[in-house]
This record gives C-alpha cells, sequence and structure tokens, in this order.
C-alpha cells in the first residue's frame, strides 16, 4: 500500500465529512421544509450554483468512464464532448422557463410540474418511476470510481476487507447527505472541483512534457482508431451512432432528476442563465479528460509490470488512475484520487435526493398519504434518500458490476423518454396527457426491447431503410417513435374532445 | 426571484445564435479527418475541443441579448 498516497487521499476525506456535516448550517433555513432539505432552499447564488451543476454532471464515473473508452475505442469514446456542447445552448433556452414556473407553485421535482400542467398525476407517477429508475444504477456507477481508486492505493480489493472501503464511505455519503441535505453536495463540490481541475490540469500538461508532446502522443496511435470509421456499404457505421449518442445522451442529461434538482435549487432564472455561460468551463476539462485515454494507450501504460494488474482487474478503468500512479509522486496520486472519490460522493448525493424528492412527492404524497404534513414530507424524503443509497451499494456489493453499467446505459435510453412531457409542456399545452402516456409507453417498450436484442451489453440499434444501415442510439429512435405515438394519439383525442384541457399553471408562470 | 427580472423572449436570432455551436458538433462527416492537425492534435480532436469555449461566446452573446443589466437573479 502506498502510505503517502492513502494518508493524503484519507486526510481530503475527513475533511470534506466534517464539511459535509457542518453545511446544515449554511444559511440556515428550517429544514423541516422539503425545499429546504431537497433545494437548499432554492438560494444558491451563481457561484454555489456553478460547483453544484458542474459536480452534478462531471461525475467521478465520468473521469474513469471516458479516459477509458477513448483508450479502448478510440474516436468513439469522444463522443462525450459533443454531447457537452449541445447541452448547454439547449438548457439556456429551457431550464430558466421551468424555474420560474416551479417556483411559481412551489414545484420541487419535473413530475411535480408534469402533475400540474396537464391535471394528469397518472402520467407524473409515470416519469417519477422512470426517473426513479434510471437513476438507481447511475448511483451505483458512482462506486465505481471509488472502487477503482481504493484498488488503486493498492487497499485488498476482494472479500469483506475489499468492501470495507466502500461502505464507510458510504455510510459517511448517507449520513451527512440525511443531515444536511443538498446544502452537503453543494459545500462539498466546490472542494471536489478545485481538486478535480488541479489533478486534471496537471496530467494535460505534465505528461504530454514528458511524452514529447501532443504529436509524438497521436503519432503513436495506430491511425485507423483516430477518426470514426467511414460510410461503406450503405452502413453509417459509427458516424450515426457517434451523432446520435451525442445529441440523445444530451437531451437526456437535462431530464435526469439530479439535474432538474440542481437546477432548481438556484436562486433565479438569470442566476442559471449566466451558470449556462460558465458552466462549459467542465466541459473543457472533459475534454482533455478523454484526451488522456490517448496519453495512456501511447504511454503503453497497460503493460507496464507494476500496473499491468490493475488494468487486468479493471481493465481501460483503469487508465485515468493509472497515469497518476506512472506520472506522479505518491502525493499527487492521493490527491488525484481523492478528487475522484469525491467526485462519486457529490453526485450520489444529488441523486439520491432527487429520487427522494420524487419519491415522496409524486408517490408518496400524490398516492399513499395526501393529507401529510411538510414535515412528514421532509423525513419520508430523508428515509427514501437513505434506502436509495442502501440499494445502489447492495446492487455494487452483490451483484457483477456489468449489471450497473448496462443498467445505467438503460436509464439513459429510459429517461429520454420523459422528454415530450416535460420539454413540450414547458412551452405549449397542446398535448394531453393520455397521449403523452402512450407515447412514453410506447418509447420504453421499444427502447427497452432493442436493447435486450444485444443483451444490454451497447445502446446501438440498427435501423434498415431501403439499402441503407443506420445505426445509431437506441435512446433516440425510441424518442422519434414516442414523438409520433404522442402526436398521433393527440390528435384522435383532440378529434374526439376527449382531451382533459385543465392546467394548473397559467401562461403567465412562462416566462423567458 | 426579484421582481424586476423580466428577460426577453428568445428571438429567430437567438435560436439561430444558440444553434450554431450545436449544428459545428453535430456534421461529423465534415470534421471527420484528421488534416490539418493542430500542435500535433488531429482535427476530429481539436474542432470538437475548439467549439466548447465557442459555444460559451455564443451563449454569452445571447445572454448580452435577452436579459437586461441589472435585472436580477
Amino acid at each position: 500500500m502506498d502510505v503517502v498516497a492513502t494518508t493524503v487521499f484519507i486526510a481530503i476525506f475527513a475533511f470534506i465529512t466534517l464539511l459535509g456535516f457542518v453545511s446544515a448550517h449554511w444559511r440556515k433555513g428550517d429544514m423541516s421544509q422539503l425545499h429546504e432539505w431537497g433545494l437548499g432552499g432554492r438560494r444558491f447564488g451563481a457561484w454555489v450554483t456553478w460547483f453544484l451543476i458542474g459536480g452534478d454532471l462531471y461525475t467521478a464515473y465520468t473521469f474513469i468512464a471516458v479516459p477509458a473508452l477513448v483508450f479502448g475505442a478510440g474516436a468513439l469514446g469522444f463522443f462525450a464532448v459533443p454531447y457537452t456542447v449541445l447541452v448547454y445552448p439547449m438548457v439556456f433556452a429551457i431550464l430558466p422557463r421551468l424555474w420560474v414556473v416551479a417556483r411559481q407553485h412551489n414545484y420541487v421535482t419535473a413530475s411535480d410540474f408534469v402533475a400540474g400542467r396537464y391535471n394528469n398525476r397518472g402520467l407524473a407517477l409515470a416519469i417519477a418511476i422512470t426517473g426513479i429508475v434510471a437513476t438507481m444504477p447511475y448511483i451505483a456507477l458512482q462506486l465505481v470510481g471509488i472502487q477503482v481508486v481504493v484498488g488503486g492505493l493498492g487497499f485488498p480489493t476482494g472479500g469483506l476487507a475489499g468492501d470495507l472501503p466502500l461502505i464507510i464511505a458510504f455510510v459517511i455519503l448517507a449520513a451527512f447527505t440525511y443531515t444536511s441535505g443538498l446544502r452537503a453536495p453543494a459545500s462539498i463540490a466546490i472542494v471536489k472541483d478545485l481538486l478535480v481541475y488541479v489533478t486534471v490540469i496537471a496530467l494535460i500538461v505534465v505528461v504530454p512534457i514528458k511524452m514529447g508532446g501532443f504529436g509524438s502522443i497521436f503519432a503513436a496511435i495506430p491511425p485507423e482508431k483516430l477518426p470514426l470509421p467511414p460510410v461503406k456499404d450503405g452502413n453509417t457505421g459509427q458516424i450515426s451512432i457517434y451523432t446520435t449518442l451525442a445529441f440523445g445522451s444530451a437531451l437526456a442529461l437535462m431530464l435526469y432528476p439530479h439535474a432538474t434538482t440542481a437546477v432548481l435549487s438556484a436562486k433565479g432564472p438569470n442566476t442559471l442563465r449566466r451558470n449556462w455561460v460558465f458552466l462549459p468551463a467542465y466541459s473543457l476539462m472533459l475534454g482533455l479528460i478523454a484526451l488522456l485515454g490517448y496519453f495512456a494507450y501511447a504511454a503503453g501504460i497497460d503493460k507496464l509490470p507494476e500496473l499491468a494488474p490493475y488494468f487486468a482487474q479493471y481493465k481501460a478503468q483503469f487508465a485515468m488512475p493509472g497515469l497518476l500512479l506512472h506520472f506522479f509522486p505518491s502525493w499527487f496520486v492521493g490527491l488525484g484520487f481523492a478528487a475522484v472519490a469525491i467526485g462519486a460522493l457529490v453526485p450520489a448525493a444529488i441523486m439520491s435526493i432527487a429520487a427522494a424528492n420524487l419519491f415522496t412527492r409524486n408517490i408518496y404524497k400524490a398516492y399513499l398519504n395526501p393529507d401529510c404534513s411538510t414535515e412528514q414530507e421532509t423525513s419520508i424524503a430523508k428515509l427514501f434518500s437513505l434506502i436509495v443509497k442502501f440499494g445502489a451499494l447492495m446492487f455494487i456489493l452483490f451483484l457483477p458490476l456489468t449489471y450497473a453499467i448496462q443498467l445505467q446505459l438503460l436509464g439513459g435510453i429510459l429517461i429520454l423518454q420523459t422528454l415530450p412531457a416535460i420539454v413540450c409542456g414547458i412551452y405549449t399545452r397542446w398535448f394531453d396527457a393520455k397521449a403523452l402516456l402512450l407515447g412514453l409507453a410506447a418509447g420504453l417498450a421499444w427502447g427497452i426491447w432493442a436493447a435486450s436484442l444485444t443483451g444490454f451489453q451497447t445502446s446501438g440499434y440498427s435501423l434498415h431503410v431501403g439499402g441503407l444501415t443506420i445505426p445509431a442510439y437506441i435512446g433516440f429512435y425510441a424518442l422519434i417513435l414516442n414523438f409520433a405515438v404522442s402526436i398521433v394519439a393527440n390528435l384522435v383525442i383532440r378529434v374526439l374532445g376527449m382531451a382533459n384541457l385543465e392546467d394548473a399553471t397559467t401562461a403567465a408562470d412562462y416566462i423567458g | 426571484m426579484s421582481s424586476d427580472s423580466s428577460p426577453r423572449k428568445l428571438g429567430v436570432l437567438q435560436v439561430i445564435l444558440l444553434a450554431i455551436p450545436c449544428i459545428a458538433v453535430l456534421i461529423v462527416p465534415f470534421f471527420n479527418r484528421l488534416e490539418p492537425s493542430l500542435f500535433g492534435v488531429p482535427f476530429f480532436y481539436w474542432w470538437q475541443i475548439l467549439w466548447v469555449p465557442l459555444s460559451s461566446v455564443f451563449i454569452a452573446i445571447v445572454y448580452r441579448m435577452t436579459v437586461p443589466p441589472g435585472s436580477g437573479d
């Protein structure tokens, strides 16, 4: 075990644990209110929102998985970059409108909005369940980041001793989320992001210098790996996969419950708008992180005797931790690994809070106990956030890791199907809830079926049109089907005069 | 939310400005090539990374156009 790295790692971890508990007192509010515990009182200013959203969307798994994908698959793995370029122009237009209407009616989740907008609890329930199902494996996946770096520190990885660091990390996470709500990940995100920026900048400066510049790094990559394979024999191949994966993932990202939670916790719509201007700084970091996959490939670190055992165990996922171990002194390794581990806790906390908000508002309050007091509402949310995290921990401890990865891929496809109800609802009340529900059902069913064709291994589906074969992201095709069904069903419902036009919101609630 | 925050609606021009960075990274067949490279980084990679800060610039322009100065949070 590396003593120096481990000491630095544990010291930073102890610091953020303390920070997590203390932050309950930060801009103290009445913590028995759900919007205080679960949205930090909707009072986060521009800076905190920037760190919170950044810490929320760019997860530890991103730092591990993106270089791993580039390391293993080459150009296709780079889709994360266009994906994050696409996100912010879209959310700039869309999400400030959601913030205003959510504030007006004290909506805490996107499903709250759907319930009010369409006067339909069933559609809201379907969207809440989709959100929770998509979020659970995402939380589980955050643990993978912790597992990889704990293994990298030289801890034993098998048996109870191997699971212990993970269990400790999750107990800490559960405890500070329970007491401090969204304030905990918000304050920890600031520390986490600073550590991440330091680590990534060091990697991106030091490694190319030691390897003789970017030119020699790229020269060491087999040239056929560098671009996407061209269209061949009427098969658009990776080109259409790349495009739809980037576009579909960008749309899915803003629909994830943890994104909604972070967005609604901002102080106001202009705080958000300002944030979208500056959030691409994180994407720049992500683009550089993606290149790390090639650094690792060019350095051949998977073949070095001291690192080969790690690559045997963690495969390509060890690309980024491996670069740190190979090129940096122990104390910096500890710092970088701490950045990854804390980078797992922040989104895991926000995701569990988001799932808890959904359960409390759109399942518990909507169906089980409509007359619950605000205090009851908050304590149910706190309890459910514990259950969600416990479930994620069990998932990782007792099921093969590939399940979590496959379910997370599937989760992206599923969450994307909530787009017509949520995003269209922000602009128009043309759709009837029944039509949206039909479209959602069609999109979910087809998406799950298409993913099952490859045994949930990949998220691509090949469509054959005429003589063309167009492989693309399943979520994207499912969304097209979803829209088609919603539109046709809605026309029928309108013609039959069966549309429910009740709407708890008014035109004045939609600004910008 | 302060009462004087009254951003203007996004018009056609603003939507076009927001769409430009999106289109730039979606025209994959255009940038799926290795030359011209920049500091040894192939075109495919630097083109897409370049659009990250550029998307920021486009969003900032739209922000300036739609949010009047001093319009609160």
